[in-house]
C-alpha cells in the first residue's frame, strides 16, 4: 500500500477515535466550546487530507459532517442529541470507508448521497429559521431512522474487518523524533564502545571475552541498522509540497507546467532529508521561474506549450541520487561567461578555454549569483551558491548539465546517512586523522622505487596518474604540521574529488578503515572548515575527521594569495616597464611583436577550414565568424597545412591576425620608437637584439569593426619632442584598453601606471604616488569616472593634477558633466591621436600655470 | 553575607579561582589529540569517558609564557560552556576556598587589558589576591588578547 495512505489511515483512525469520544462529551455538554473546536478541527483535517490524497467519497462525507459542525460553531445551529447522532452516523460511515481502504487500498464502491443529503438537510435547517428548531428535530428524527438501518449494513463489513482494525492500531506507533534522535546517539555511543572492546579483545589472545564480544558486536551492528531504518523516510515526504508550489507558481507566471515525480519511495536519513528540503524547493522554483518558458515562447521554438519538470530519485551505492530536469530554455552560455569574466572569476582568455560544462558550473559561484542581470536573462543564479553550500554541508555533490534551448538538469548526490560513516585513518606530520571513505576516489602508494613518483613542475608537486596530471597537496603543509620524511620516500596519495576538481592529498601513512560516529566539533573549532567532525577511535583516542571540501577551500585560498602576490609582481613589473611580448613573423623578415596580454589565444587552424565571406577570409569559432586579417599586403595565407593565428578579443568583438610563425615570448623593457609611416604599427623596438615592429592591434580592430574606432587621423604630434618621463595614471576597467593604450602612451614618452578602477587609483593616492596627469574612463564598475574626478578634486595631493576623461559617452551633456566633475578635458575613447594632443596640451598648460 | 566556594588553581604563580559548581572534573594529564589550524590556545581534543572534550591551554589563552616542557602536561579542570565540555590546562590545582562576598571587588581599572577581560573580579585573601576567571569570556572566540 502507498506509504502516504498508510500514514493517513493510521492518523485518521486515531483522530476518529478521539472524535467519537469527544462527540459523546459534547452531547453531554453542548456548550463546551473547546470540545466542539477540537471535533471541528479533527474532522476538518480528515476532510483536508482526503482531498489531498484523492479520496472523494471520504471527502464528501467528512465535508457534510464538517458543515454541520461549522454551523454549530457559528451558533446557527444548536446541538442536540439528534444532531450529534447525525454526526456520529457520518463518523460511522467514515469508519466504514476507512476499513475498506485499509483492506483494499481503495474506497468502497457506491456513494453516500442519501446520508449526505440528510446531513445537508440538517445543516440547512439553520439557515431557514432558527425558531423552527422543533420541527427540524422532528425532521431529523424521521430522516435518520432510515439511515440508521443503512448504517447496520455499514457495520456488517466493518465487523469482518475487526481483525484488520486491530492490526491497523498496532502496526504503527507514533514516536517523537527526539526519542529517535536520542536512540541514535545512544547507538552511536554503543558502536564506539563496541569498537573499543573489539580492539581490546584483539590484543589479548584466547580471551574468554572473545565470543561474547563477537556476539555483542553483531547485535550492535543489527541494532545500529535497525535504528538507522527508523530514521529513514521516503524522499516523497520532501517532495509532497512540490506539486503545489509548481501549480501556484506556474499560475502566477502564466506558464503551463507538468511535474513528473519518480522514485518517491527512495528512502534516506531524516536528517539528510531535512537538509535537502529547502535546496530542492529552491531549485524547483528556479526551474519554474527561469527554466521553463512561457507557452507562446515554447510554441515559437517548436516545443509543446506545456513544460515538463522531472524529479527522480534512486539509490546508487551508498548514495542517493536526486535529479531535477526541465525542458526549458537552458543556461545561456554566453551570458554566464561574460558575467563570470566581469566578476573576475576568470579571465577572458581562460574563459575561452573552458568547456561548456565548466562554464555552467559558474552558476554555483557566489560571486555570480548576486548579480541580477544573470538571473533575469540566463535563468538560474540566485541562491544556487546557497544550494550548493547546503548540499556540500551534508557531504553531497551537485552537478549541472544544460543544453541551451533544450533544458537543464541538476543532479545531486548525497550520502544516505550522516551519523555513522566509514573512514580511512591516515597519518601526516606525526598525527592521525580520519578521512571519510566516500570522499576517497582511490589510494596511490608512491616511493622513489615505485612507478608512481611525485614529480615537480617548478615547485609544484604533481603525480602522473594514468596519463593525467594530478595536482598534489601535502597534508602536513596544509595543516602546518612538521615534515616527517620517511626512509624510502614512501608516501600515500589520497585521490579526492570536490566538484570537478580532482586532487591528491599526500600523507605519510595509511592505516585501516574504521566505522566512525561523526561527532560535531566544539563551537570554538566550528569555523575551521577543514574538519567535518571528530570521533573516538577503538583505542580510545580522539581523532579529527578531515573534510575534503575544506581542504579544497584551503587550496583555492592559497591560490588566491599566490595570485595576489603574482599581481603585485605584475604591478612591480609594469612599474619597471617590463612587458611580455609575443614575437612572430609575418610577411617581411622583420620580426613583429604584440604585448602578450593583448592576445586572447593562439590558434592553429587547418587551412581548409578558412572560408571566405565577401572575399575576406574568416574562420568559424564556437558558432561565431571570426574575421582574419593580414598584417600587410605582402602577407599570405598558407596554401596547405595549418595556419597559425593570433586571436584578439574586446568585449564581443573577436578578430584574428594571420601570421607566418610564432617565434617566442620575451619579457623586455619596452622602449618603443614611434613611427609615423605605416598604419598598424605602434613603432619599433629592439627586442632580444633585433629590431622588432610593434603591431598596433587597435588599428586592425578599426579596420575590421567600424564601431570600434573612429576614423584615425594622421598623427600631428612630434612625439619625440615630448618631455620624457612625465608620470601618467591610466584608470580604465577594460584591461584591453589598458594594454592597448599603454604602449602608445609609453612610446609617447610617459611613464604609465594603470589602475583597473577608481578605488585602486585612490589607493595609489594614499600610497603617496604623484602623477603629472590622470586619464580616466567614465563607465567603470564601482566609482564612476565622474565620481572619481570629484573625489580627486575635493582634497588631497591630486587636487591640482590635470585630468582627462576618456569615454565613449561624448554627448555635449556628458562633456559638460565631465567638466563639472573636475575633468580638464574630454576625449572620445578611440581617438588616440587627439588623446596624445590633449595630454600634451594639458601638461604644458599646467606646468606653465605652475 | 553570602559565602561562595571556589576551586583555586595556579597559572604562572598567579592564583586563580573558578566557582566550584561550574567545575565538572579535575583531570590528571591526558593524551591530547592536536587540532592543527585551530587557534594556538586550543591544545587539542581528548576523550573523557567517551565524551570529546576540547582542551584549552590557559597560559596561551592569557598570553603568558609557555609552560616549561620538562613539567609535561599539567592538570586540567573541566568546565562546561554552552553545553560543551572544555578542559582548561593549568599548572596545578590548589584547595577549594569558601569566600565571603564582602571581600569581593571589581577589577582595578588599571589592570592589564588581557587580564581585565578574563577576570570577573578579585578576592582579597590574606597573603595574596585571587582572580576569579570569567569562563565565558575565555571561551569566546571574539575575545582576543591585545598583548
Amino acid at each position: 500500500m502507498d506509504e502516504l495512505l498508510t500514514d493517513f489511515l493510521a492518523e485518521t483512525q486515531e483522530a476518529i477515535d478521539i472524535v467519537d469520544n469527544e462527540l459523546l462529551r459534547f452531547e453531554l455538554n453542548p456548550n463546551d466550546k473547546a470540545v466542539l473546536d477540537n471535533i471541528f478541527r479533527l474532522v476538518h483535517t480528515i476532510k483536508g487530507t482526503c482531498g489531498f490524497i484523492g479520496l472523494p467519497r471520504l471527502e464528501a462525507i467528512a465535508h457534510a459532517a464538517e458543515n454541520i459542525l461549522g454551523k454549530i460553531r457559528e451558533g446557527k445551529l444548536t446541538a442536540n442529541s439528534n444532531i450529534v447522532t447525525s454526526i456520529l452516523l457520518s463518523i460511522d460511515c467514515i469508519k466504514f470507508i476507512l476499513a475498506n481502504l485499509h483492506k483494499t487500498g481503495l474506497e468502497p464502491d457506491g456513494n453516500d448521497l442519501k446520508l449526505i443529503a440528510e446531513l445537508n438537510a440538517v445543516a440547512d435547517q439553520s439557515d431557514n429559521n432558527n425558531l423552527n428548531i422543533h420541527s427540524m428535530e422532528v425532521l431529523t428524527e424521521t430522516a435518520f431512522t432510515q439511515s440508521r438501518q443503512d448504517y447496520t449494513s455499514y457495520n456488517e463489513p466493518e465487523a469482518s474487518s475487526k481483525e484488520d482494525q486491530a492490526k491497523l492500531g498496532t502496526q504503527n506507533i507514533r514516536v517523537s523524533v527526539d526519542l529517535l534522535e536520542n536512540l541514535m546517539t545512544l547507538v552511536s555511543e554503543l558502536v564506539l564502545t563496541r569498537n573499543q572492546l573489539t580492539q581490546l579483545v584483539r590484543k589479548s589472545e584466547n580471551s574468554e571475552f572473545t565470543i561474547p564480544v563477537q556476539r555483542l558486536s553483531q547485535c550492535t551492528t543489527e541494532l545500529q541498522e535497525g535504528v538507522m531504518k527508523t530514521r529513514m523516510q521516503p524522499i516523497g515526504n520532501a517532495w509532497s509540497k512540490m506539486p503545489r508550489i509548481i501549480r501556484d507558481l506556474s499560475k502566477d507566471l502564466g506558464k503551463k507546467i507538468t511535474l513528473d515525480l519518480k522514485g518517491q519511495d527512495t528512502e534516506l536519513d531524516r536528517q539528510v532529508l531535512e537538509m535537502i528540503k529547502d535546496p530542492l524547493t529552491h531549485m524547483i522554483r528556479n526551474s519554474v521561474d527561469h527554466g521553463i518558458e512561457k507557452p507562446e515562447v515554447r510554441r515559437l521554438s517548436g516545443k509543446s506549450e506545456t513544460g515538463h519538470i522531472r524529479m527522480n530519485a534512486y539509490h546508487e551505492g551508498g548514495y542517493i541520487i536526486i535529479e531535477i530536469a526541465d525542458d526549458g530554455r537552458g543556461l545561456n552560455l554566453a551570458k554566464l561567461k561574460s558575467k563570470a569574466i566581469e566578476s573576475g572569476l576568470v579571465t577572458a582568455a581562460d574563459a575561452e578555454a573552458l568547456s561548456d560544462n565548466q562554464i555552467h558550473k559558474f552558476i554555483f559561484h557566489p560571486g555570480l549569483t548576486t548579480a541580477d542581470a544573470v538571473t533575469s536573462v540566463s535563468g538560474r543564479g540566485v541562491g544556487m551558491d546557497v544550494v550548493r553550500a547546503n548540499i556540500e554541508k551534508i557531504s553531497g555533490k551537485i552537478d549541472v548539465s544544460s543544453q541551451e534551448g533544450h533544458g537543464t538538469k541538476f543532479s545531486i548526490k548525497i550520502p544516505l546517512t550522516l551519523a555513522i560513516v566509514s573512514a580511512l585513518i591516515i597519518e601526516s606530520g606525526g598525527e592521525r586523522f580520519a578521512i571519510p571513505q566516500i570522499s576517497v576516489l582511490e589510494l596511490v602508494r608512491t616511493a622513489s622505487d615505485s612507478e608512481n613518483r611525485i614529480e615537480r613542475i617548478n615547485e609544484t608537486p604533481v603525480l602522473r596518474l594514468r596519463n593525467r596530471l594530478l595536482p598534489l597537496v601535502f597534508m602536513n603543509s596544509i595543516l602546518k604540521l612538521k615534515d616527517t620524511p620517511s626512509e624510502n620516500d614512501e608516501m600515500f596519495i589520497i585521490v579526492s574529488q570536490v566538484g570537478s576538481f580532482i586532487f591528491g592529498i599526500v600523507v605519510d601513512q595509511v592505516f585501516d578503515t574504521e566505522e566512525i560516529v561523526v561527532k560535531p566539533v566544539a563551537p570554538i573549532l566550528k569555523n575551521l572548515t577543514i574538519y567535518s567532525g571528530n570521533t573516538i577511535l577503538g583505542d580510545g583516542s580522539v581523532i579529527m575527521i578531515l573534510d575534503p571540501n575544506g581542504i579544497a577551500n584551503i587550496i583555492s585560498q592559497n591560490r588566491i594569495e599566490d595570485e595576489n602576490s603574482q599581481r603585485n609582481e605584475d604591478i612591480q613589473a609594469s612599474l619597471n616597464n617590463k612587458e611580455s611580448m609575443l614575437i612572430f613573423s609575418a610577411g617581411n623578415s622583420t620580426p613583429k611583436a604584440v604585448p602578450l596580454s593583448l592576445v586572447a589565444r593562439l590558434e592553429d587552424v587547418q587551412t581548409n577550414t578558412i572560408e571566405f565571406s565577401e572575399g575576406k577570409p574568416t574562420v568559424q569559432y564556437r558558432n561565431k565568424m571570426v574575421p582574419l586579417l593580414f598584417i600587410d599586403q605582402d602577407c599570405q595565407l598558407k596554401s596547405e597545412g595549418r595556419q597559425p593565428l593570433l586571436v584578439f578579443n574586446d568585449g564581443d568583438l573577436t578578430m584574428a591576425l594571420i601570421v607566418d610563425e610564432i617565434l617566442d615570448i620575451i619579457e623586455t623593457d619596452l622602449k618603443i620608437d614611434l613611427s609615423n609611416e605605416r598604419n598598424g604599427r605602434v613603432g619599433s623596438a629592439i627586442i632580444a637584439g633585433k629590431v622588432t615592429e610593434i603591431i598596433d592591434v587597435g588599428h586592425y580592430f578599426t579596420r575590421t569593426f567600424k564601431e570600434f574606432l573612429k576614423k584615425p587621423e594622421d598623427r600631428v604630434l612630434d612625439l619625440f619632442a615630448m618631455p620624457k618621463s612625465k608620470k601618467l595614471l591610466l584608470v580604465d576597467d577594460s584591461s584591453f584598453f589598458q594594454t592597448m593604450l599603454k604602449p602608445i602612451l609609453m612610446a609617447a614618452g610617459y611613464t604609465v601606471t594603470t589602475a583597473p578602477n577608481a578605488s585602486e587609483a585612490l589607493k595609489l593616492r594614499e600610497d603617496g604616488e604623484i602623477f603629472n596627469i590622470i586619464i580616466s574612463d567614465i563607465e567603470m564598475p564601482g566609482l564612476s569616472g565622474f565620481d572619481f574626478a570629484q573625489t580627486v578634486r575635493e582634497s588631497g595631493p591630486w587636487s591640482e593634477t590635470p585630468m582627462i576623461a576618456l569615454s565613449s559617452l561624448n554627448q555635449a551633456k556628458d562633456i559638460e558633466r565631465g567638466r563639472l566633475s573636475g575633468f580638464n578635458d574630454y576625449v572620445a575613447k578611440f581617438d588616440r591621436d587627439s588623446l596624445l594632443t590633449v595630454i600634451d596640451r594639458q601638461i604644458k598648460f599646467h606646468s606653465e600655470a605652475a | 553575607m553570602a559565602i561562595q566556594e571556589f576551586v583555586t588553581l595556579r597559572l604562572a604563580h598567579q592564583l586563580l579561582g573558578i566557582p566550584v559548581l561550574s567545575v565538572h572534573d579535575v583531570l590528571k594529564p591526558h593524551k591530547i589529540t592536536p587540532t592543527p589550524l585551530a587557534p594556538d590556545w586550543v591544545e587539542g581534543v581528548l576523550n573523557l569517558r567517551g565524551k570529546i572534550v576540547t582542551a584549552i591551554d590557559m597560559r596561551r589563552r592569557l598570553g603568558l609564557p609557555p609552560r616549561k616542557i620538562t613539567t609535561g602536561f599539567g592538570m586540567s579542570i573541566v568546565i562546561e560552556y554552552q553545553g560543551e565540555p572544555y578542559s582548561l590546562l593549568i599548572d596545578s590545582v590548589c584547595e577549594v576556598l569558601a569566600l565571603d562576598d564582602e571581600n569581593f571587588e571589581r577589577n582595578p581599572v588599571t589592570l592589564d587589558s588581557r587580564w581585565r577581560q578574563a577576570s570577573a573580579g578579585i578576592y582579597q585573601l590574606q597573603n595574596e589576591l585571587l582572580i576569579i576567571l570569567d569562563v565565558e569570556r575565555l571561551l569566546d572566540l571574539d575575545f582576543s588578547i591585545a598583548a
